[in-house]
């Protein structure tokens, strides 16, 4: 009989073994090797590095940060230094305090500037995924324009498979009618994965000037506000495609992270929140154990889906 | 860094808008260093210079500029608040004998626990503090005491009429380096006027320490963050117009 009392966090993703199904979310946790000054982060089930591009970028001008009831919007611009940085450098570093693999998010303006990052990333051995970034609502003429036409997206997808060895991951935008259609397009052009939902456009306004409070006026939208919409997608993509699905938006807690594995996510990303308690990840970690207790559950891989045969 | 739970002390009105805060439970910051102290209803912690530390109470200065910061000053004694301390570098002032510091409006405020810890090593630094009139001039008396102080308003109502930057044109201080605090256009007047010192830059910040990258500035030396290689800066490696 195996031993009920100890709690079967770990998940699979892409054969990887992870510890359990926490990754912080690109763009909300640097390199990574920073938070290790707050907790040692080789709990982490993986982390999902900072979105990369071909060259380094400086991103939007300040401000970049507007405060919003739960949550907050940010246009940041994809201020990273540069793919070959990112390998050489940066990876490196994160490869000290945090010997597990890692998920490399991918940023671009062209098909080739996607396929030349996808390529320089694949090549880092602590790198076991790549996360496609086609719904950056930040950046002019890329990002999310990639993200939203289905045909596009299906053949970026499919361009940036031929030219990784790694499992691809499409991070979709929910700024779509219907976010099942991008998720299909994904799975046709060949995604190993998809990875939902990123940023909803949104916009804050200065009472005083009447002007929008972030310098490129609008940004994407986060923080636990966005969770229930997260979740829809979740569920509603889960039963549209095949593939795994890593679920984020608004999540908070550990219970969230349950929910998100009912709705059919195998890993969960966590955001915002680590911008507003830099511990946010290892309690959520340590919560998993006690909430699993709680609600019966002994592996957590049990429960991914739970909701559709419910 | 270190997140801890702070237990307001005092929170005192100084002027019309300006407020002073005292809070138990911080470690010794360095001067130069800011906290992010969180509201319950606001999402978003806020930046706040540490402006002084005595006998474990920390102090910060702030204004009511929002509804965060209007909340903040509704806060009685014994309130308790989630917050982030010792966040951020701190000034250089390792080897200075004759320092000059010079502040604009509300960049007093960490730059009066610069003085404090130049008192403690019995430097007496010359201190030009700019304020918009004399209704705003905060901490004179505080400051007579360990430094040269010299007042200066945009209108002329006390002290010198002009700012800060105006101020030593026109009247010449010997100085081994400078610390600046301020709104952008006088560190950029501070910046033309000397590369010898050190600015404490001011930004909206996410997280306020280096995840979100919401407070990036361009420096000679690349990318930086006020809230992580910042909110210090030498003066001659701060790109302003590219804000």
């Amino acid at each position: 009989m195996p031993d009920k009392s100890i709690k079967d966090t770990r998940i699979e993703l892409f054969g990887n073994i992870m510890d359990n199904p926490v990754i912080p979310a690109s763009g909300t946790f640097g390199f990574g090797y920073e938070f290790n000054d707050w907790y040692d982060v080789s709990i982490l089930g993986s982390i999902a590095l900072k979105g990369t591009t071909l060259e380094a970028r400086y991103g939007n001008p300040l401000p970049r940060i507007a405060e919003c009831p739960a949550g907050m919007i940010n246009a940041i611009g994809l201020q990273n230094p540069g793919a070959e940085a990112v390998r050489d450098v940066e990876l490196k570093k994160l490869k000290k305090v945090y010997p597990k693999k890692v998920i490399a998010n991918v940023g671009g303006h062209s098909f080739d500037e996607y396929v030349k990052t996808a390529a320089i990333l694949d090549s880092a051995d602590n790198v076991f995924c790549i996360e496609l970034n086609v719904s950056c609502p930040n950046v002019k003429g890329g990002g999310m324009a990639f993200g939203l036409d289905a045909g596009i997206l299906e053949e970026l997808t499919a361009a940036v498979k031929s030219a990784v060895t790694k499992p691809v991951v499409v991070k979709l935008s929910p700024n779509v009618t219907d976010i099942t259609v991008t998720a299909k397009a994904a799975e046709r052009g060949g995604a190993d994965g998809l990875s939902l939902i990123n940023t909803l456009v949104g916009m804050r306004l200065d009472l005083k000037t009447a002007r929008p409070i972030i310098s490129v006026k609008r940004g994407g939208y986060s923080g636990p506000g966005v969770f229930p919409v997260a979740l829809n997608a979740v569920y509603n993509v889960r039963e549209a495609v095949s593939v795994p699905i890593i679920g984020m938006g608004g999540v908070t807690c550990a219970e969230n992270v349950i929910e998100m594995m009912y709705a059919g996510a195998c890993a969960v990303m966590v955001g915002t929140q680590n911008l507003i308690d830099p511990f946010a990840c290892k309690k959520i970690i340590e919560d998993l154990t006690k909430v699993m207790e709680k609600l019966g559950i002994d592996r957590l891989s049990d429960i991914i889906g739970r909701a559709h045969n419910a | 860094m270190k997140k801890a739970t702070l237990t307001v002390i005092s929170n005192t009105a100084l002027t019309r808008d300006v407020f002073e805060m005292r809070l138990a439970g911080a470690e010794r910051p360095l001067p130069g260093s800011f906290l992010e102290i969180g509201l319950d209803g606001f999402f978003l912690k806020r930046p706040f210079g540490a402006a002084g530390y005595k006998g474990g109470i920390l102090t910060v200065y702030y204004r009511v500029v929002g509804a965060g910061t209007e909340a903040m000053s509704a806060l009685t004694e014994g309130s308790e608040l989630e917050a982030l301390t010792s966040l951020g570098n701190g000034f250089s002032a390792e080897g200075v004998t004759r320092p000059l510091i010079v502040s604009g409006g509300l960049g007093i405020a960490p730059l009066k626990y610069l003085a404090d810890c130049f008192a403690e090593k019995g430097i007496r630094p010359v201190f030009v503090a700019g304020f918009k009139s004399a209704s705003e001039v905060i901490l004179k008396e505080e400051l007579e005491k360990i430094c040269t102080l010299a007042v200066a308003t945009d209108d002329g109502s006390t002290g010198f009429y002009g700012n800060a930057v105006e101020y030593l044109k026109r009247n010449p201080v010997s100085f081994d380096r400078y610390f600046a605090c301020g709104p952008e256009p006088m560190l950029k007047g501070m910046q033309r006027f000397s590369g010898n010192g050190q600015l404490s830059l001011e930004a909206r910040m996410g997280c306020g320490f280096g995840a979100c990258m919401g407070c990036s500035i361009k420096t000679v030396s690349g990318f930086k963050r006020v809230c992580k290689e910042g909110p210090v800066f030498d003066a001659g490696e701060v790109i302003f117009d590219a804000r």
